[in-house]
């Protein structure tokens, strides 16, 4: 299908408009996150595409220049100019959170974000977390409790992980069933990652 | 002489206890790089375009437009005009482009021109059947029904489901001087070269294949197929590397299918609850290829009076591939479903009408009368059965409604074929090397269990060298076959190369190599373990040259290390809302008879796993494809559900692991515990509302009709 019959000039139709009016109509009904990411949708407004364009992004403490169309995802970004290869690809829409990173440490799919809106957030990928020689601590105890099949899910579970238990020390079941619920498994791993998760939770008290 | 044998029960140190998988840390660091991760220097991307229809041919297809693109490297045309195609996301033409996004716009200008044929895509009746049913009898069904006190009729099915790995199958494949190197996401390490010599135009043995880790496969990835060499035929054209995985849309329509089975049953049973006559009429569909064959009744086979048919639809949709314990779980939840039908309305409880019944069992395991019974009284005490189970129909007050189920099964898991080698080197390191893979069931893993065993050392001791054609040939893992098979090679490989080195080690102790053994690090005189050399000093008188010692599967002397025939149970624990339709897991049991077990962590997870992949089934799993336009409306993960973190309930595991479990041999794992939990759960929902809902997956809106035939409603 010719590209102009989808978007014929004119329609006014962008995902950078469409983005915008989402977050106006969250702003609206007060949803903070959202009028976060109506900032973002601004500050990447000077970005034109077709064609490629010079971005900066900050990923794991790192600063990376790289040249992307700005209809690239983050995720793209990552794994297919960066190597950051960590962060799976599955769904890529936005369901199954095997590409999990944090954004300014909170969690988000790294498919559902453009490269152009990362510029000037924080990125901390599966890679920022921990090395095999220097697991952190939920990393070793998903080991220990082998909450881990093939893996492939794995590195978007240890970063949701991460981000409950930085922000929720004392965590329940029925949290971690809330803050993993955006995180899908085939071989089926949750029993032993639940465990894993109390576990790391106990070991990153008694460190601290 | 060390012995090929396993050791004595008391005498393991490894064997059979909790050991985490070895590749644990480099998986949640994200580190391990699967197929999908290689990115190698100049590598193009490929994408498919697929077919938007169900049946039909091309009329036309102009890929020019496409071709003149910048960044577009090849188009490949893979159906001319002329010909067809017969289901939604069959694959048209392919391109490879320098990044993603150049791929999926060069797709975009591939015009094509369809004519659209007529297709069949409703399995759910008989009324497309095509060809003719298999049949058979035993005894005499209709004199099995006159002498029965109770006969009921139902209808019991199972949707047609995916694989839905999360990795994409797919390949990266680059030539370099005049050979290939190739790295799928497979099963089969071994084979998988074998299916790219006619696309790259070499013989296997220049084809390099490496799969270290893999994104799950569950029956779905033996073999190169199309999308592998058509990703070598672009890497050919374009004289560069390309990566190829599929799209999602693209490989829940084509990359993996459990065929659908529907099933008319009628059962006869005494008052009493012994089962005397069977009959069922089965079909269902495994898209455009053949559907499987069912086991009915399945593990009562012995019924005395039973008529068996079972007929197949073709249907336009992607071809079936093995989905982990192929036939048994459509078998299982039309068997036991139709069974437990049968004992509430004799008004026999369900955990005595199967024991009552175990006399009219027809599996191949030994003993298996015995074995079902203790394991039934096993899940039943864990489940507390006898204090939770209740007629039919919940009477309690309110809209949640609970209830019990039950299920059995049965597998082989005889190891495949197999070859492994052990080296011990001079400074007392080993490595065994097998070009098996680990699909995350935690091969590799236990393939350096069974050597450190074999050598009694300490598991940092031993490099596990898997998932590379270049080692000795192993088998493709499916049907539960690679512990068995790799347990068996390495066991024999470790034991040659340990006499290599006690024959070595001999003259130090003065004694023959014949009277030591190696135990907890060092070589010592069996019948006098204070003669004895550490290990690495007995590895240091190698002098500069390794030993080296090969075993295979079956092993040399013919005695075998492994074994086959396992039974299971599982009870289920729900909870149904009566208002909504929408049932809660309470908690999943599982008692596995498996053998002799190498790594009891690994193995229960296994079981965990496939709980869970049962109550996704159960519950959430269906291909959904449109009757109109013969497209799956759900190609995507957001209406194709998983279960996710809160829906599994609690998992209670229970591993039969006596001496007498041991003395049997390793016997694979990953088929028996996926094939119950979709009778036991379908069992518990229609003892929780009082009324069978027929078909899985059990949605809402099916509990909610069957409610309205009938029930509690």
């Amino acid at each position: 299908m010719p590209t102009d019959e989808k978007n014929p000039p004119g329609s006014g139709f962008s995902r950078r408009n469409f983005l915008k009016t989402m977050g106006a109509g969250a702003a609206a009904t007060g949803l903070v996150r959202e009028v976060a990411d109506t900032a973002v949708v601004e500050a990447a407004s000077d970005v034109q595409g077709p064609g490629e364009v010079s971005i900066t992004l900050s990923i794991n403490g790192e600063s990376k220049k790289l040249s992307v169309e700005p209809r690239v995802t983050l995720l793209d970004a990552l794994r297919n100019q960066l190597d950051t290869t960590g962060s799976k690809k599955v769904c890529d829409r936005g369901t199954c959170g095997a590409c999990t990173i944090l954004v300014d440490d909170e969690p988000a799919y790294s498919c559902s974000m453009l490269a152009v809106e990362a510029e000037g957030r924080k990125i901390t990928t599966i890679e920022g977390l921990g090395t095999p020689d220097q697991m952190s601590a939920i990393q070793s105890s998903f080991v220990d409790h082998d909450a881990q099949q093939c893996g492939f899910c794995t590195p978007g579970f240890i970063v949701a992980s991460t981000a409950l238990l930085n922000k929720n020390p004392n965590p329940s079941k029925a949290d971690v069933d809330e803050a993993l619920g955006g995180n899908l498994c085939r071989c089926g791993t949750y029993a032993n990652m639940s465990s894993a998760i109390m576990d790391a939770a106990k070991a990153m008290k008694g460190g601290a | 002489m060390a012995k090929n044998a396993w050791p004595a029960f008391d005498r393991r140190k490894l064997v059979g206890t909790r050991i985490s998988r070895l590749d644990g840390p480099i998986k949640t660091t994200g580190v391990a790089k699967y197929a999908y991760d290689q990115n190698l220097d100049g590598m193009l991307y490929g994408r498919f375009l697929i077919a938007p229809y169900a049946h039909g041919n091309i009329k036309s297809i102009d890929v020019s437009a496409a071709e003149k693109m910048a960044g577009v490297e090849v188009v490949q045309v893979i159906r001319n005009a002329g010909d067809e195609f017969r289901y939604a996301g069959d694959a048209i033409a392919a391109v490879a482009a320098t990044s993603e996004e150049i791929a999926m716009d060069a797709l975009q200008a591939i015009k094509v021109e369809y004519e659209i044929l007529e297709h069949i895509m409703d399995d759910t009746t008989t009324e497309n059947v095509t060809g003719k049913a298999r049949t058979s009898e035993d005894g005499d069904a209709a004199a099995g029904f006159a002498e029965a006190d109770v006969v009921i009729e139902g209808h019991y099915g199972l949707a047609p489901i995916t694989h839905c790995c999360l990795e994409a199958h797919g390949q990266v494949c680059e030539f370099k001087d005049g050979e290939l190197w190739v790295w799928p996401s497979t099963q089969n390490v071994t084979g998988y070269a074998n299916g790219l010599t006619k696309s790259a135009g070499l013989e296997a043995n220049k084809i390099h294949v490496d799969c270290q880790v893999m994104g799950g496969g569950f029956g779905s990835k033996f073999g190169a197929d199309q999308w592998g060499n058509v990703c070598t035929e672009l890497a050919k054209a374009a004289g560069k590397p390309v990566k190829l995985m599929l799209e999602r849309d693209q490989e829940l329509m084509t990359a993996g299918a459990r065929p659908s089975a529907y099933a008319d049953v009628k059962v006869g049973v005494k008052k009493d609850g012994s089962i005397v006559a069977w009959e069922s009429s089965a079909w269902g569909s495994g898209g455009t290829g053949g559907a499987g064959r069912l086991q009915m009744p399945y593990v009562f086979g012995g019924i005395p009076n039973a008529k068996v048919s079972q007929s197949t639809i073709r249907t336009n949709r992607g071809t079936q591939r093995a989905w982990r314990a192929p036939g048994h779980p459509q078998s299982a939840l039309i068997t036991m479903s139709a069974l437990e039908d049968a004992a509430a309305a004799a008004g026999v409880d369900a955990l005595a009408f199967y024991k009552m019944n175990l006399d009219k069992l027809d599996v191949r395991l030994p003993n298996a009368e015995s074995v079902y019974t203790e394991e039934l009284d096993i899940a039943a005490k864990l489940m507390d059965y006898k204090a939770k189970a209740h007629a039919r129909g919940d009477e309690t007050a309110g809209p949640i409604k609970r209830g019990l189920g039950i299920s059995m099964h049965t597998w082989g898991g005889a190891g495949h074929n197999s070859n492994s080698d052990v080296v011990i080197n001079p400074d007392g390191s080993v490595a065994v090397s097998c070009a098996t893979q680990d699909l995350g069931t935690g091969a590799r893993t236990a393939l350096a269990i069974v050597v450190a065993e074999t050598l009694g050392l300490p598991l940092e001791k031993v490099q596990a060298n898997i998932g590379n054609n270049s080692y000795p040939p192993d088998s493709a893992s499916g049907g539960s076959t690679t512990i068995g098979g790799i347990s068996t090679s390495s066991r024999e490989a470790a034991t040659n190369a340990l006499n290599a080195l006690l024959a070595k080690a001999a003259p130090a102790l003065g004694v023959d190599a014949d009277s030591l053994e190696a135990w907890e690090g060092k070589i010592q005189e069996i019948d006098k373990p204070s003669n004895n050399i550490t290990w690495e000093k007995a590895c240091a008188l190698l002098g500069s040259a390794p030993v080296k010692g090969s075993g295979a599967k079956p092993t040399a002397d013919g005695v075998p290390l492994d074994n086959s025939q396992v039974g299971g149970c599982q009870m289920a624990d729900v909870s149904v809302d009566i208002e909504t339709g929408v049932i809660t897991i309470n908690e999943m049991v599982a008692v596995q008879d498996i053998g002799m077990i190498i790594d009891l962590k690994t193995a229960e997870s296994q079981v965990h796993g496939a709980l869970i992949m049962g109550v996704t089934y159960a519950l959430y799993e269906e291909a959904i494809y449109d009757p109109i336009t013969g497209k799956m409306l759900n190609a995507d993960m957001e209406f194709y559900r998983l279960a996710g973190h809160a829906d599994v309930g609690k998992l209670t595991v229970h591993m039969m692991q006596t001496e007498e479990h041991y003395s049997r041999g390793v016997i694979g794992l990953g088929e028996p515990p996926v094939i119950s939990p979709g009778a036991a759960i379908s069992n518990a929902v229609a003892n929780a509302i009082g009324v069978r809902v027929p078909t899985l997956p059990l949605t809402p809106d099916k509990v909610l009709a069957a409610l309205a035939s009938g029930g509690l409603a």
